[in-house]
């Protein structure tokens, strides 16, 4: 029976989610303070948490259910989006609970199982969960194995039950295939939910917009118009406290497995037939089958790591230097790589896609590169300062669309022309209004709907376009030095120069 | 800030742009044209929500301001253009004397190019806003029924007057109590009986809210004039027994359901920039809302009984 209260056109009326609870794992982490409780306090004041939300937090801490409360609290306090107001918190935090445990023994999990079916008693969570493990993917198995023998996994009639597991999914396509086992083991598909906080982000979702709702970019959108694609993520902080987690892993496995490759299909995938979760993957799964890396994968990439230096006026250490970093390591914090997508509309165009920590300035954007027009009736001297005509997405910050084109200089006598652009903004403050990625993605979990989440076939075919660089690059030793502050190091711009480019300075 | 004193649309529209350029930003990006329509009672007011809600939706505001009765025959304008407040451009207008008949006028060389056009009477709306001279630019005309001294008269008179793109912020009161009414027939297994609203009397949204609750769920709906602040409660009745949303202090709901601990949720009233905001977020006609106003057939306080006139 469908609800006579929801009409098709009245379009007011935002998705609710059902009766459910969220159960999270690894609560005293970075990315559960400033991330996922504000975004579970940001859903319950835009009123889409349902009534009797449950969130239960589980760690190996002697807290009680108000000590919980109250770090949950404070995070909300510093980290929330949307205004505190004493109501929302006294709705939320009454569905709160926490139960100390080990993550490595059964009688935490019979505890768990009993608060869990204490919330669905008293708040009527109706037997909905959802376990978020924010926690190191080394967990995974055992944590799967517990939730599964302790029957918390178990559903009966219309109940459900769903993971949420952030990145790194695996650091190669065999470590991939494994926690998908390990997850599969007691989730369907279906139930298991990737996080890409990059997919939740509208600047994201609106590259799909612009392509797929005007008539004008699309028949320009192929090898015959485009010279080149550069997709860039750059942040001018370092590793910070994450030298355990950074360590091993470094800038490719981090960024260009999940966003880059993501930002990629989202930029050169065909249209879909529809914007249903099914159709969408299907073409991502085409465009990514298709990307193919160089033959000859040393000339073609850079990696580098950052050398002590100045950053804006700032003294900043090395890499090497950091704490909890071994000196001789050889994970690369600057990564950059050419594919191409072997398909009729991209044949031959490069996607050079690169990411770094300690770069010039925190920007994220996808640039895609026009080819110089074939013929120009002016005299070369008059065009000296025309490049290529670019459109740039600016995914963050000042999210919004950037097109460059030339235009005649005002004044001269001749006919000079440089180069101008014109941009469309989306306000500052608009991006603090609308809602951040973790809230989006954390609504469509427990409306069980998946567009936005990579299925384990994207992940698979992501780490296989990476994996023999990763292989290559293992056998090279120590990555190159680059200055703090800078683009990157020297080897980055020669990979590019060898084609007759250069970057773009974003 | 720009004063122009005896001035017209055109010169308004230069003064926006050189204040654009001396700012050096003369790319606008903006997605609308805010024209309200106001005394000067509500004017700050309005003015005001319009350029928060203009954080979210970038729009060029004008605020017209008809001062008939004696005096000189003139037009004055303030002109606001970026700033602390938001992106939007504001022009206040005051058309004083002779020119307070002709907004219309004033308002042309101001709209910007082919861009949606909204209309705003934060009170005294013309009977029928499209036919207005204002009203006829404008894809999305928005009334308040809260501010007249007496709402059913004055939904009559929208009732009348209704044209598709008209909507009215009584109505976007509402959609918070709608969404939590809703989410509770989501599980496509609780079918309603009939319904009640209590609400203080005479109160529009309460009035609208039982018609759309009639509307869409075929059933019937009592509406009881109560003591307290706006919509106090609604309560649909089920085979499995009642359900009941009662808000009595205006901010915080208690749900109780058959069969399942009470709950809480945090109804807050609106300010106008959040209703605002809402209201811009799409410029098509609410469809919906023309509905459940046509349906109501002729409203009384006490009994808002639609259909059976």
């Amino acid at each position: 029976m469908s609800n006579p209260l929801r009409d098709h056109r009245d379009r007011r009326l935002p998705k609710v989610a059902g009766p459910c609870g969220l159960i999270l794992f690894g609560v005293t982490g970075d990315l559960a303070r400033k991330k996922i409780m504000p975004a579970i306090y940001d859903l319950a004041n835009r009123g889409l948490l349902p009534p009797g939300f449950g969130l239960v937090g589980f760690a190996r801490r002697q807290w009680d259910d108000e000590d919980f409360a109250q770090e949950v609290h404070d995070a909300v306090r510093e980290y929330a989006r949307t205004p505190f107001r004493e109501e929302v918190w006294a709705q939320l935090s009454e569905g709160i609970r926490f139960v100390e445990g080990d993550i490595s023994d059964p009688a935490s999990y019979r505890d768990l199982r009993r608060v869990v079916d204490e919330v669905d008693q008293r708040r009527g969570t109706m037997g909905n969960h959802a376990f978020y493990l924010s926690i190191p993917p080394g967990l995974f198995p055992v944590v799967v194995e517990h939730l599964k023998d302790s029957g918390l996994t178990e559903r009966h009639g219309n109940e459900w039950r769903r993971v949420v597991v952030e990145k790194p999914f695996g650091h190669d396509l065999a470590s991939a295939k494994e926690l998908d086992r390990v997850l599969s083991t007691a989730f369907t598909p279906d139930e298991i939910f990737r996080i890409d906080h990059y997919l939740g982000k509208e600047t994201v979702q609106n590259i799909l917009a612009v392509r797929f709702a005007n008539t004008m970019f699309e028949p320009i959108w192929n090898a015959n118009y485009v010279d080149n694609v550069q997709i860039t993520q750059a942040e001018d902080i370092g590793i910070g406290g994450r030298a355990g987690y950074y360590d091993g892993i470094g800038a490719a496995r981090d960024v260009i497995q999940n966003h880059l490759l993501q930002l990629l299909a989202l930029t050169a995938m065909e249209e879909p037939l529809s914007f249903r979760p099914h159709e969408v993957r299907q073409e991502k799964e085409k465009v990514l089958s298709a990307v193919t890396l160089p033959a000859d994968i040393e000339a073609h990439t850079a990696r580098g790591q950052y050398a002590a230096g100045w950053q804006g006026g700032v003294p900043v250490v090395g890499f090497l230097e950091e704490a909890g970093i071994p000196p001789d390591s050889t994970t690369e914090t600057f990564a950059a790589i050419r594919v191409t997508v072997d398909n009729r509309r991209w044949a031959g165009v490069p996607f050079y896609l690169r990411t770094g920590k300690r770069l010039g300035r925190r920007v994220t954007e996808v640039a895609v590169i026009f080819k110089r027009a074939p013929h120009l009736p002016f005299d070369s001297a008059s065009v000296g300062e025309l490049s290529d005509n670019a459109l740039v997405f600016r995914i963050q910050p000042d999210e919004g669309v950037t097109v460059r084109f030339g235009s005649k200089v005002p004044g001269t006598a001749g006919m000079e022309v440089r180069d101008v652009t014109m941009d469309f903004q989306y306000g500052d403050s608009f991006v603090d209004t609308s809602p951040e990625a973790y809230e989006r993605l954390i609504l469509d979990v427990l409306l069980g709907e998946p567009p936005l989440f990579p299925n384990s076939t994207e992940v698979d075919l992501s780490w296989s376009i990476l994996d023999p660089v990763l292989d290559q690059w293992a056998s090279q030793g120590q990555p190159q030095q680059y200055a703090s502050g800078g683009w990157g190091p020297p080897c980055a711009y020669d990979m590019i120069a060898r084609d007759g480019r250069q970057w773009r300075r974003p | 800030m720009i004063r122009l004193e005896d001035t017209s649309g055109g010169e308004i529209a230069r003064a926006i742009a050189e204040e654009r350029h001396r700012m050096g930003s003369p790319a606008t990006g903006m997605v609308l044209t805010m024209l309200i329509l106001s005394d000067e009672e509500y004017a700050s007011d309005a003015t005001e929500a319009a350029v928060l809600s203009a954080r979210q939706h970038p729009m060029r505001i004008l605020t017209l301001i008809p001062r008939p009765g004696r005096g000189p025959d003139q037009i004055d304008a303030q002109v606001m253009v970026g700033g602390d407040d938001g992106p939007g451009e504001v022009a206040i207008v005051r058309l004083r004397g002779d020119r307070s008949g002709h907004a219309n006028s004033v308002v042309i060389p101001l709209l910007l190019p082919d861009t949606p056009v909204v209309s705003w009477w934060p009170t005294d709306p013309p009977p029928v806003p499209a036919d207005d001279p204002i009203g006829s630019h404008c894809q999305r005309r928005i009334t308040d029924l809260a501010t007249s001294p007496d709402p059913l008269a004055a939904l009559r008179v929208r009732q009348a007057g209704y044209v598709p793109g008209d909507s009215d912020l009584a109505w976007t009161r509402l959609t918070s109590w709608r969404s939590a009414l809703a989410s509770l027939l989501d599980n496509g297994m609780t079918r309603v009986t009939s319904a009640s609203v209590e609400a203080e009397a005479d109160n529009p949204s309460a009035i609208l809210l039982a018609g759309w609750l009639r509307w869409a769920l075929e059933v019937e709906v009592d509406l009881t004039p109560v003591a307290g602040q706006g919509i106090t409660q609604v309560q649909l009745d089920t085979p499995q027994g009642l359900i009941t949303l009662a808000r009595p202090d205006g901010a915080v709901a208690t749900l109780s359901r058959p069969g399942v601990p009470d709950s809480t949720i945090a109804l807050p009233r609106r300010g106008l920039p959040d209703l605002l905001s809402e209201e811009l977020r799409r410029l098509d006609p609410d469809e919906v809302y023309g509905d459940v106003l046509r349906s109501l057939g002729n409203p009384s306080s006490g009994d808002a009984s639609g259909g059976d006139a």
